[in-house]
């Protein structure tokens, strides 16, 4: 049984336990005993807590039982990326500086899973506040690619696509500031969404940028990641820049899953030198799908989305060096040097230089020369610019076209270690997914094949207009059908045992 | 730290022209905090009113508190200033203990209220000092430095970190630089204070008690030689705690520099601090090691846009203000200029005003609040306004008096009665058999007991000096303990030695 549990999608255990075929406390409990058996060799979790999980499960029980109506994801495990706060597990952001703190209350998004029944199984391991694309910069250690281990998962919300591509969690949440769920999706073979800025609450979300930062989820199948995004999305009068509007139909959306007399445009800027010719040749293949689905494709310049990168590495780390100074020793977390000889700003200095990791560092002393009197108009003043030129762009493209698709990420997963000594490579992976971003528009990633040269999974990024995330749902759902036809079945059955 | 040589201040006038500029923050009395719910009693035991917002913890993020909004725009429209259309937070960076986030949410270059002004009176002259802006922001928390020689962080041998403060709302007030104030500078600068103080307190937005720090003035001064059109150099005085030590701090910063500039020396730019024992200024941080707060839009909120409906409406709930209340008391009292100035500077304005609603005669409240009640709060040390008598309670007096049933020496007594908790006035009269003695049988008889024992003085009556039967007066009131009839007694006298 347990075998054949973990490889069932979220809807499809939901409608077991639901219909008192299998006990939520069973699922979990497989699901146990899957990361027991691998995660020694993924490396995903920072912190997995098997008694609370099973507890969790058996209220869930305990509930339906009782004959109570429980939502559509009761009793369904989930794996819950560590930048969220969590009141009883630890929660770190991947960080020495955090390691062992426990938050005095949960993130909006872990109540709303508590609320969905959903069982949360354990804290992922991610790039250090968000920041990386690999999950290499995590002070715990790397997370491992399930179809390679040899190979980077994405990142930085890593330590969730891999926990769902391991088949340890059929669900997971990430977050995305520059692709950081996409990204991972992409390379692990998944789904994974990047709502609408606002969509979902920040709330307890510890800040990386925080103009940027959007919660979403990571699943193996487009309904998975629907049924995940509408259980913890929609306005939170915690956070002021929440959107208060309904979530979009995200779950009919997927079912429909159609994209007859759509009209898609192929963004120009996103294609040529740079890309792995496996990538470029699952993205042809996939505008073909599209096209033969009764989908009109065009191409469309968003001439601006090439100043994307380096508009967002100025915006991402100014906003940074002010939300992580907070991390200074005084009130929580790590704290070095206190040996009553020292001043309190010797303190501060001495616990930050210990607690940050070199990537974080290099982020705040980027973003700190950013805001710097003198600088502010050349550098942060600028990206702000570049970043409404970018948001025209895409109004403009939303006018010839209903949703815009790219690449996700240039090249398929690459080796751990390849690109940790150079940051402007590691930078480019997220050289597509940034423009959504600094828009603030719906986004998804959804598997398109594997790549000739490495066998390596590719994605296809479908982008829509701020709100219309139900577009991307429909449309990737679409691509997804098409493509498993063609496959026999879903991609990551094609992924080695581990 | 260098001896200074101050020049004295008629000197230092006589050559140098001062500029000012008054920065004041201003603590919102909103039930709750800035950008979280939790209260912001005064007092309270450290560290109670605190949640992960106002903590800064990891994670949390700010809620903007509508009342706090409503109130900096009323003292916007208060100063004459303009409401913006639309304006954003902005986050200033830089590291402190005593703030959580180690970036404190204030406004920068987008103010909300912008370009007003406030008429201030010194020795019947107006100033018109101008505002620059009037910004929102978040206080910090409060340090206490135990240990050392300074009373601040450095040198300390711990601090400790009181964050119930963190997150009230705060007002910023900046004035344009104040000119042509000549020797008068100091005197403006308090003017400015005080006025400040009652008319937010008029808003009803505040408390504004300098002495438990909702209210705090920075004051900027800068000299220039006179007829010179370049400014001089400015320092930032803080800590300047109290209306007088805002006149105090401007008089000292104007008699230093001059001794600055005398000896050929140059002004140094920086944050200095007054010392309330001295009367004196101290240095502080200089511009070397000036701060660059990093400013850039709060991302975490969202920008304000007052909807311009909300600020007629704002506008249209406003009280009336101290000045055109002023203007109107005077009127229907009928008081000269350097009276009124000393009501208000007694805090005897609503007190007074209450007391002809409640029915006196405005010289008689005047006379009670400003000369017997006022004397004694100052024996007591207290605020006339803290005594427990009732605007009501001075008007019952009055009353009483004006009828005739008691007289001022009695009223007295009845003041002493109420302040002591014995009741209301007409308990206190009744307890304590307070009553004129004007029954003529009763009078008469303690007036000839008078008269028998002072024979010379009732002779020189009889002998035509009516003016010495004041002593005689003085016997029967002694003798009646202060209840007879003083009018009354004097006419009997007069009736029983010349008829
Ligand atoms: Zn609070």
């Amino acid at each position: 049984m347990s075998a054949d549990i973990i490889k069932k999608s979220a809807a499809e255990l939901a409608g077991l336990i639901s219909s008192g075929e299998a006990s939520a406390v069973e699922v979990t409990q497989a699901h146990l005993d899957r990361i027991a058996a691998v995660e020694d060799s993924v490396k995903a979790f920072t912190h997995v807590d098997p008694e609370t999980a099973l507890a969790q499960a058996r209220t869930v029980d305990e509930r339906r039982a009782a004959g109570e109506a429980l939502g559509p994801l009761a009793g369904v495990p989930i794996a819950h990326k560590d930048v969220f706060t969590t009141i009883d597990m630890p929660t770190t952001a991947s960080s020495k500086i955090l390691e062992g703190w426990r938050p005095p209350y949960d993130a909006t998004v872990t109540r709303r899973l508590r609320e969905a029944g959903l069982v949360i199984l354990g804290k992922t391991n991610m790039d250090e506040f968000a920041m990386g694309s690999s999950t290499e910069n995590s002070a715990f250690g790397p997370t491992h690619n399930p179809w390679d281990l040899n190979k980077i998962p994405g990142g930085s919300s890593g330590g969730s696509s891999a926990a769902v591509a391991a088949y340890e969690a059929p669900l997971a949440t990430g977050t995305d500031t520059g692709g950081s769920i996409r990204q991972p999706a992409a390379v692990t073979g998944l789904v994974g969404m990047k709502p609408t800025y606002g969509g979902s609450s920040r709330y307890g979300l510890i800040a990386f940028a925080s103009s940027l930062d959007t919660p979403g989820p990571l699943a193996r199948t487009v309904l998975d990641a629907a049924l995940l995004h509408e259980a913890f999305s929609g306005h939170d009068p915690m956070d002021s820049t929440s959107i208060d509007q309904p979530v979009p139909p995200v779950v009919e959306a997927a079912r429909r899953a159609e994209v007859g007399g759509l009209r898609v445009g192929v963004v120009k800027e996103f294609g040529g030198e740079g890309y792995q010719p496996g990538v470029l040749a699952r993205f042809h293949e996939a505008v073909e799908v599209l096209e033969s689905l009764g989908a009109k494709v065009v191409e469309v310049s968003c001439p601006h989305f090439t100043y994307a990168l380096p508009a967002y590495y100025l915006i991402a780390p100014s906003e940074c060096s002010s939300n992580l100074a907070r991390f200074d020793g005084m009130r929580y977390g790590l704290r070095v040097g206190d040996d009553e000889t020292r001043s309190a700003e010797e303190v501060m200095a001495l616990t930050r230089a210990e607690g940050f990791g070199p990537e974080v560092k290099r982020r705040i002393m980027l973003g700190t020369y950013a805001l710097s009197s003198g600088y502010y108009d050349a550098y942060y003043g600028k990206a702000q610019q570049v970043r409404t030129l970018i948001a025209r762009d895409f109004d403009a493209a939303f006018e010839q076209v209903d949703v815009l698709i790219s690449p996700t990420t240039p090249t398929t997963a690459f080796a751990i270690g390849e690109r940790a000594d150079d940051p402007m490579a590691m930078y480019l992976a997220d050289l597509c997914t940034i423009p959504s971003n600094l828009a603030g528009n719906a986004a998804i990633s959804v598997p398109c094949g594997l790549a000739d040269e490495d066998s390596l999974p590719v994605g296809l990024q479908i982008m829509a207009p701020v709100l219309a995330d139900d577009r991307v749902y429909r449309v990737g759902a679409a691509v997804e059908r098409a493509l498993q036809d063609r496959w026999g079945g879903p991609l990551l059955a094609k992924a080695p045992e581990l | 730290m260098s001896t200074e040589t101050l020049v004295p201040y008629d000197e230092a006038l006589a050559r140098y022209e001062p500029v000012l500029g008054i920065e004041t923050h201003i603590e919102l009395g909103t039930k709750t905090k800035m950008f979280c719910g939790c209260a912001t009693e005064f007092g309270a035991e450290p560290n109670t009113q605190v949640c992960p917002v106002c903590l800064g913890m990891p994670g949390a993020l700010p809620v903007t508190n509508r009342s706090a909004i409503e109130g900096i725009i009323k003292i916007g429209l208060a100063l004459n200033c303009s409401i913006v259309e639309w304006c954003r937070f902005a986050r200033k960076n830089y590291f402190y203990p005593d703030m959580p986030k180690n970036f404190q949410i204030s406004q920068y270059d987008e103010p909300l209220c912008v370009d007003g002004y406030l008429d201030v009176e010194v020795d019947g002259e107006t100033y018109r000092v101008e505002i620059e802006r009037v910004h929102m922001e978040e206080d910090t928390g409060k340090s206490l430095h135990v240990g050392g020689a300074t009373g601040r962080i450095h040198g300390a041998d711990f601090s400790l970190v009181d964050y119930n403060r963190a997150g009230i709302p705060l007002v910023e007030i900046v004035t344009k630089p104040i000119v042509a104030t000549g020797d008068k500078a100091p005197l403006v600068a308090r003017a400015y204070a005080t006025e400040l103080r009652e008319l937010v307190r008029a808003v009803g937005v505040s408390d504004v008690r300098m002495e438990q720090g909702s209210m705090r003035c920075d004051v900027n001064v800068s000299l220039m030689p006179k007829g010179a059109s370049e400014w001089g150099t400015r320092t930032e005085t803080k800590n300047v705690n109290s209306l007088r030590s805002v006149e105090r701090a401007v008089r000292f910063e104007i008699e230093r520099q001059a001794g600055v500039l005398d000896a050929g020396g140059k002004v140094i730019q920086e944050t200095r601090h007054f010392q309330e024992g001295t009367g004196t200024t101290t240095s502080g941080r200089s511009k070397e090691e000036a701060q660059d707060y990093r400013y850039f839009p709060e991302p975490d909120l969202v920008p304000m846009a007052p909807s311009r409906e909300w600020v007629e409406q704002l506008r249209a709930s406003l009280p009336e203000l101290p000045a055109a209340r002023r203007r109107r008391v005077q009127g229907e009292w009928g008081v000269a200029d350097k009276e009124l100035q000393d009501i208000v500077n007694a805090g005897a304005l609503d007190l007074i005003e209450e007391t002809v609603r409640a029915g006196a005669e405005p010289a008689a409240a005047r006379k009670w609040w400003m000369n017997e009640l006022s004397r004694r709060a100052t024996e007591q040390g207290a605020e006339l306004a803290s005594l427990p008598v009732t605007p009501a309670d001075v008007a019952r007096v009055s009353a009483l008096v004006a009828e005739g049933s008691i007289n001022d020496k009695l009223a007295r007594q009845v003041f002493d009665g109420v302040l002591a908790g014995e009741g209301t006035p007409d308990e206190v009269v009744e307890k304590r058999g307070l009553k004129v003695v004007s029954d003529e049988g009763q009078l008469g008889s303690v007036i000839d007991e008078v008269i028998a024992a002072n024979p010379d003085i009732a002779d020189k009556v009889r002998g035509g000096k009516v003016a010495a039967a004041g002593a005689l007066v003085g016997a029967v009131m002694k003798a009646t303990r202060g209840q007879a009839d003083a009018g009354r007694a004097r006419e009997l006298i007069i009736e029983k030695l010349t008829s």
